[in-house]
């Protein structure tokens, strides 16, 4: 894999893979010493154009515990994240000759447009409200290590789906799984045609307890202001995730941030069906994991303005080896 | 019905040297002629239509071997951006009217959504100089309907009209109040010229970046929905009956809008419609590459608009093909898609990608293109080009067998942004003639002085 833009970058036997190489992660995360050689002397950049806590976070203690080094920039808010000069700023990044560049950004494709201007493995970190792939991946991996494979498994993904990078990824990526999705929300929040992903459509929560895995998703507060509904208090009596609605061995997802109280409920989110805390540690080794992919898993690295030859000895040292 | 080369402005018109084209396929469907033969023109006008072979050349004439290749009626295009005022990075009069007589018009109609618009009666004159000066081909000047294009107070139409505007359009955006599209139809009684109609409901269209459907919803971009346009249509065809005036929907998108156009017609409305090649060729699959090149406003839509946009030029529901060619800089289209500037150029292609696409598979007759890539000249009370005896020599040749990559050789155009570059297009242009002089051959196509 060369780039990580979609999930539809993979099929079922690479995200496998991904979620196989997280497992090995995960055990050197619960050693004393947590960091490996793997990505020594490689370079990656985080280009964060929107406020990111989790995702920011997560790539760079990836990238930092595979020893990488690492350049973070976040320009939420500045002139670049209308957009005008992506390609100034990738063009310049790119002169300092980075491996990977991780790029978070408030527009559709803008991930796809990096891979024009730069030799550097690309991985979308969110591009508008069109995929966030890794989160997905880490979604699939929390779900494969608490309930195995997800062939048949129901999975209803609730509320704003119309906004949500999330939904999108995780449409792809369960259905891909072989999982049964379900959208759920207010009509208005549930763009036409989006059962072309391959999803179901209820605009009610009438079914849900036929769901092994209800995923929601986060209700903003601006999305009163086009009218898609009249009150957030309105959506919670229809749409919250709350002990009244779930069965007991319903697993909860959340990809954060949440608003308490709104999509879920505190003592849902709160619960021992809740997988929001598991989720947030999935993230760190899947991101491991989608690095190592993309920069050391499978074709020879490719070094821009090397020969061939001498990507030889830059070959990853093997997986667990403390650094 | 005036003559385009002679009402509409540009840097030729003396007429040029005499020309015989010889043992071309001439095809012009509104006269029904289609036979290989000798054209001879003298003094702009088509003097005779001969057998080939036997025509006699007047002395001093150019010869134009044309001998495999087809002669139509030259093009008009209703519906072209010139960018002159304001934006002349983007374009100029002097290249996009290259970029026409490239693609084998013979006359294009310039929108004035310029910055600043065309509004004033000076501004119109104004053009109408620069293009007598630099206009490879015809030009007409529209002016805005409304004041700043803001969609409440008329422009001066009287005057303008005066200063020689050759119809009224607000294009780029729509006439959202029924009040004033009411009042600029009744104001037409006094001014004529027709009012072209760029037609979107913003309070549906909202920050759709593309047309609403499966492949919005995939990639997470906001979505316009067809009844953006439509009821617009609806409305305005409404008006036009209620106030017995003329009115001209631009670059239909959707089949609600070929509907809303057909029910206005049934009903008895002075109504016409234009339909672009885009639209006629893409759909909104183009957009899961996320290339800003397919972005244009009314946006690409499904495969069942598109067939109904198809039928609609077959069964005469739309009238004419514009271009809408809207020239952007690189730095307006390599962005990403949601802050990407709208539209596409067309000129240099618009025949090309037809022939392609429709007529070679034999979605419809070349007949039919031929016919709708000239009518648009009607709107505006020009006789479109024909190849008839006396008739103005308004003319194109194409070479129906060239093979060409869109793009590979560069453009006249000063702006890059066609949504077909890079395409292998069939059939094209190599000359066009306008009132008897050549305004664009291309390079390798030479041509002898008779002794």
């Amino acid at each position: 894999m060369r780039h990580l833009l979609s999930i539809d970058d993979l099929d079922r036997a690479g995200v496998e893979r991904i979620c196989e190489r997280a497992r090995s992660f995960a055990d050197i995360a619960r050693r004393d010493i947590k960091k490996v050689p793997t990505l020594r002397g490689r370079t990656v950049v985080n280009l964060f154009y929107e406020s990111s806590t989790r995702t920011s976070s997560s790539f760079e203690l990836a990238a930092k515990r595979l020893s990488a080094d690492l350049v973070s920039i976040k320009s939420a808010g500045s002139s670049v994240d209308k957009g005008e000069s992506l390609q100034d700023t990738i063009t310049t990044l790119s002169a300092l000759g980075p491996d990977a560049i991780v790029i978070r950004s408030p527009f559709a494709g803008a991930a796809q447009l990096v891979t024009r201007w730069t030799d550097a493995a690309v991985v979308n970190a969110g591009d508008g409200k069109h995929e966030h792939p890794t989160q997905a991946l880490l979604d699939v991996y929390t779900l494969l290590e608490r309930i195995g494979p997800l062939d048949g498994k129901r999975i209803w993904i609730v509320g704003d789906v119309a906004h949500s990078r999330v939904a999108r990824s995780c449409i792809r990526a369960f259905a891909l799984m072989g999982a049964d999705v379900t959208v759920a929300g207010p009509p208005t929040l549930i763009p036409r045609g989006i059962e072309g992903l391959g999803c179901r459509i209820r605009y009610t929560l009438e079914e849900l307890a036929e769901a092994d895995v209800v995923y929601a998703l986060r209700m903003q507060h601006e999305r009163m202001v086009d009218a898609f509904v009249p009150s957030l208090r309105e959506y919670a009596i229809n749409y919250q995730l709350n002990p009244r609605r779930l069965g007991a061995r319903q697993l909860v997802m959340h990809p954060g941030p949440v608003n308490r109280g709104v999509e879920i409920a505190p003592e849902t989110m709160d619960g021992p069906t809740s997988l929001i805390t598991a989720q947030v540690a999935s993230g760190l080794v899947v991101r491991m994991a989608i690095l190592y992919e993309i920069l050391a898993g499978g074709d020879v690295p490719r070094i821009a303005g090397s020969t061939p030859g001498s990507a030889e000895q830059l070959r990853p040292l093997p997986v667990g080896e403390p650094a | 019905m005036g003559s385009i080369a002679e009402t509409l402005d540009w840097r030729g018109g003396d007429g040029g040297v005499d020309v015989v084209v010889r043992g071309a396929h001439a095809l012009d469907p509104r006269t029904d002629l289609a036979r290989v033969c000798d054209l001879v023109v003298r003094d702009g006008r088509i003097a005779q239509i001969a057998d080939a072979g036997s025509a006699e050349a007047p002395a001093g004439a150019e010869t134009i071997e044309a001998d495999g290749l087809y002669a139509f009626p030259a093009f008009f295009d209703p519906h072209v951006h010139l960018r002159s005022p304001g934006q002349e990075y983007k374009e100029d009069i002097e290249t996009g009217t290259r970029a026409a007589a490239a693609g084998g018009y013979c006359g294009i109609v310039a929108m004035a959504n310029t910055d600043p618009v065309v509004q004033e009666p000076a501004d119109v004159r104004s053009l109408r100089e620069r293009a007598s000066a630099e206009g490879s081909v015809p030009t007409g000047f529209v002016a805005t309907v409304t004041r700043g294009m803001r969609g409440e107070e008329l422009t001066e139409m009287a005057a303008l009209r005066e200063a020689g505007a050759v119809a009224f359009s607000d294009d780029g955006l729509p006439i959202v109040s029924a009040g004033i599209m009411q009042r600029a139809l009744q104001y037409q009684r006094l001014v004529g010229g027709t009012i072209l109609l760029h037609e979107e409901d913003p309070a549906l269209t909202r920050d759709g970046v593309m047309g609403e459907g499966a492949v919005s919803a995939a990639l997470g971009l906001a979505g316009v929905p067809a009844v953006s346009e439509s009821t617009m249509i609806a409305r305005d065809g409404a008006l036009c009956l209620y106030e017995d005036a003329t009115a001209h929907v631009q670059h239909l998108s959707a089949r609600q809008s070929v509907e809303a156009v057909a029910a206005a017609k049934a009903a008895g409305a002075r109504l016409t419609a234009e339909v672009t090649p885009h639209h006629l060729t893409l759909t909104d699959a183009e957009i899961e590459s996320l290339d800003a090149r397919f972005k244009m406003n009314p946006p690409l839509r499904t495969e069942d608009d598109r067939k109904a946009l198809i039928d609609a030029l077959r069964d005469g529901t739309v009238d004419c093909i514009g271009t809408d060619h809207a020239p952007h800089s690189s730095n307006e289209k390599d962005v990403p898609f949601e802050v990407a500037s709208m539209g596409v150029t067309g000129l240099e292609t618009a025949f090309s990608v037809l022939y392609t696409e429709l007529v070679e598979p034999g979605v419809i007759d070349l007949g039919l293109l031929v016919e709708r890539m000239g009518s648009g000249a009607t709107l505006f009370d020009l006789e479109p080009a024909t190849i008839a005896p006396g008739a103005a020599a308004s003319l194109v040749l194409v070479d129906l067998e060239a093979e060409w990559e869109a793009g590979a050789e560069g453009w006249e155009s000063r702006s890059h942004n066609s949504a077909f570059a890079g395409r292998r297009l069939r059939s094209r242009p190599v000359l066009t003639i306008v009132g008897g002089e050549v305004a664009y051959r291309r390079r390798s196509f030479a041509m002898r002085v008779a002794g």
